[in-house]
């Protein structure tokens, strides 16, 4: 079976919260094994679209098709399914404070596969060290910092090796060498797994080193005013605000 | 395509030995388990192990798995590991894995937790709750103070809040358990008392027995399951949310901000709810009198009769002790809480069950208080 190179497509998707409107209009695609940056200001909706797309939040209109299969109008089973080849990691982690790190990583493994006891222990133990954190398996999240469980939450998103890795602010809470860790821990997942990588940030280092792909969400007009390799909408984007953005404030091309 | 059968098969060759993997190595259909993989290298015990990835398929991460323990058993036998053909992908994801150098936990020996056992850790620790719990007190009555001088930070807004939160919601639930005790305490004497003939006698035994027990103690339990633990779990989440550390580095005092109105709003809603409860047990226990020949008229001026204002003030002034007791069972285990989700779980527990022993051992202080007084 040949998948297409097109992931993820969001069509004319409508996001609000009651009756106020966050964006409207949100079109765009994810191709097979992008990294793909939802970027924009701070409350113009980056995680909310995140959510959107995860099937967390249910939308106002329009749809998200994986593999052009539309998530929303799937029922329950096939979205179960759906949701098994996706990784996601939370801005503050998402790990159970019940279970150690090793329990954490172990729980879709137990779920989902027949894996052996011991292979599984192996198993957690490597994904652990993936996200540098070996030796930390019988650890409770609340001994860990929030850097190391924004890690362990990694760790646990992997742990079924996702078609889809879904990450809401990665580096926000690390430190610059473990941040460049994870980006490359990124780079050689999709290199050696072929993973799409969907990224919110507003980490300007991360999105040029790791992104191939990006949309940018206005928080002002309420929509996406562009989509494409972030290294092109820097130098070429129609918008202003865009290359505002990407520039850090200083947009090439326009004379303030 | 369907997925080629996992397998592994460990050879000698005059290199050494080699361990041989073919089919597809995915999790969604399970490998030979590393155990095998495992008992099968310590049977041959090479000293010298290559790989041959040859007529290996596709591969996830339960290859890297496997890489890891023969790489590892390799390290412990003293063997040479060489990983040979292996896919160069795979061998990076491995090199990653090997990044930071893994952390040893520091273990403590069996040997000291029994000598702190020993001396007397656990009895130091109880003496450390017991001075925290009086610190509270203590800090409690400074805030207290602060409060009746006009300068404690505690809102109005926040006052008002919490006592409609602990009073009039909690007026159907306490409606509901008066009128059913009250009928339980009707039905109880009733029985007795027709024996002797004298049921009329069951007014007094209903509206005594609210009047200075049940009502105190039933509302008393509703609220410390109601309000005590949702003190416990909203001081709990701000703790985990670091709301409370927040509080006081702006220099203002959590037990003046927070534990004040919450217990004040417990202390002046008590006494209210424990007449509430008075007046609708006895009104439970009417119909049950009826049912045993007892007039309307007749219960009431029994009623009338029993109880004065000394009994009335007798429950009222348990209420209010148990309102603090409540109060304060919640907020302590509330600031006290841990760090995480759990934390709030068993904070939630520690002041429900404590507040419900204090609540019966200082019922029963009252008591003897009151029998060795006369009232």
């Amino acid at each position: 079976m040949d998948a297409p190179r097109e992931h993820i497509r969001v069509s004319g998707l409508e996001m609000r919260y009651g009756s106020r409107v966050i964006q409207s209009g949100l079109d765009f695609a994810v191709m097979r094994g992008d990294i793909f940056v939802i970027m924009g200001g701070s409350g113009c909706g980056k995680s909310t679209l995140l959510k959107h797309m995860i099937g967390l939040y249910e939308p106002a209109s329009g749809e998200v098709l994986y593999n052009g299969t539309s998530y929303q109008r799937c029922d329950g089973e096939a979205r179960a399914a759906m949701r098994q080849r996706w990784g996601i990691t939370y801005q503050s982690g998402g790990l159970f404070s019940a279970m150690t790190l090793a329990e954490n990583v172990a729980l879709p493994l137990t779920q989902y596969t027949s894996l052996d006891p011991r292979s599984v222990r192996e198993l957690v133990a490597y994904k652990l060290a993936l996200v540098g954190l070996a030796g930390f398996e019988e650890y409770y999240p609340s001994e860990i910092s929030g850097g190391m469980q924004k890690r362990a939450g990694l760790a646990r998103a992997i742990a079924l090796d996702p078609e889809i890795l879904f990450f809401d602010e990665p580096s926000a809470g690390l430190d610059p060498v473990s941040s460049r860790l994870l980006d490359e821990l990124i780079l050689q997942m999709r290199e050696a797994l072929g993973v799409t990588v969907v990224i919110v940030t507003h980490e300007l280092a991360s999105i040029f080193a790791i992104a191939s792909n990006s949309v940018y969400l206005d928080a002002e007009t309420r929509t996406m005013l562009d989509t494409g390799d972030p290294r092109e909408l820097l130098l070429s984007s129609p918008h202003a605000a865009v290359r505002r953005f990407l520039g850090r404030g200083a947009a090439p091309g326009v004379s303030s | 395509m369907t997925p080629a059968a996992p397998g592994f098969e460990l050879v000698q060759r005059e290199s050494g030995a080699v361990l041989v993997l073919r089919g597809d190595w995915v999790v969604a259909a399970p490998p030979p388990s590393l155990e095998e993989v495992l008992l099968a290298l310590r049977d041959a015990a090479p000293v010298h192990l290559a790989l041959d990835c040859a007529a290996l398929g596709q591969w996830d991460s339960v290859l890297l798995a496997t890489l890891r323990g023969c790489r590892a058993w390799c390290g412990e036998a003293g063997a040479a590991f060489d990983p040979g053909n292996t896919p160069a992908p795979a061998l990076r994801l491995l090199a990653l894995s090997d990044a930071v150098v893994p952390h040893r936990r520091a273990a403590e020996p069996r040997a000291a937790a029994l000598r702190r056992l020993l001396a007397g850790e656990p009895l130091r620790a109880a003496f450390a709750g017991f001075l925290s719990a009086c610190a509270f007190v203590g800090e409690l009555l400074i805030a207290l103070s602060r409060l009746l001088t006009g300068r404690a930070r505690m809102r109005m807004v926040d006052l008002l809040w919490f006592v409609q939160q602990a009073g009039p919601r909690a007026l159907g639930i306490v409606t509901l358990i008066s009128v059913l005790v009250g009928m339980i305490l009707a039905y109880l004497g009733s029985v007795q008392l027709q024996q002797l003939g004298a049921q009329v006698y069951v007014a007094d035994l209903v509206a005594l027995g609210m009047v200075r027990e049940m009502a105190p103690l039933m509302t008393a339990v509703i609220m410390a399951g109601r309000t005590g633990a949702a003190y416990a779990a909203q001081l709990g989440t701000m703790q985990t949310r670091e709301e409370i550390d927040a509080i006081e580095t702006l220099g203002i005092s959590p037990m003046e901000f927070l534990v004040l109105p919450r217990m004040l709003a417990l202390v002046l809603v008590m006494p209210m709810l424990c007449v509430y409860s008075d007046v609708l047990g006895m009104l439970g226990g009417a119909p049950v009198a009826m049912a045993m020949d007892v007039t309307w008229g007749q219960y009431l001026a029994g009623a009338q009769e029993a109880v004065t204002l000394t009994h009335i003030a007798t429950g009222v002034a348990k209420s209010i002790a148990f309102g603090v007791l409540i109060g304060a069972a919640g907020c302590r285990a509330g600031l006290l809480c841990g760090r995480s989700s759990e934390a709030v779980g068993q904070a939630t527990t520690t002041a429900v069950v404590r507040a419900i022993v204090w609540l019966v051992v200082a019922d029963a202080a009252f008591n003897i208080v009151y029998q060795r007084l006369g009232i």
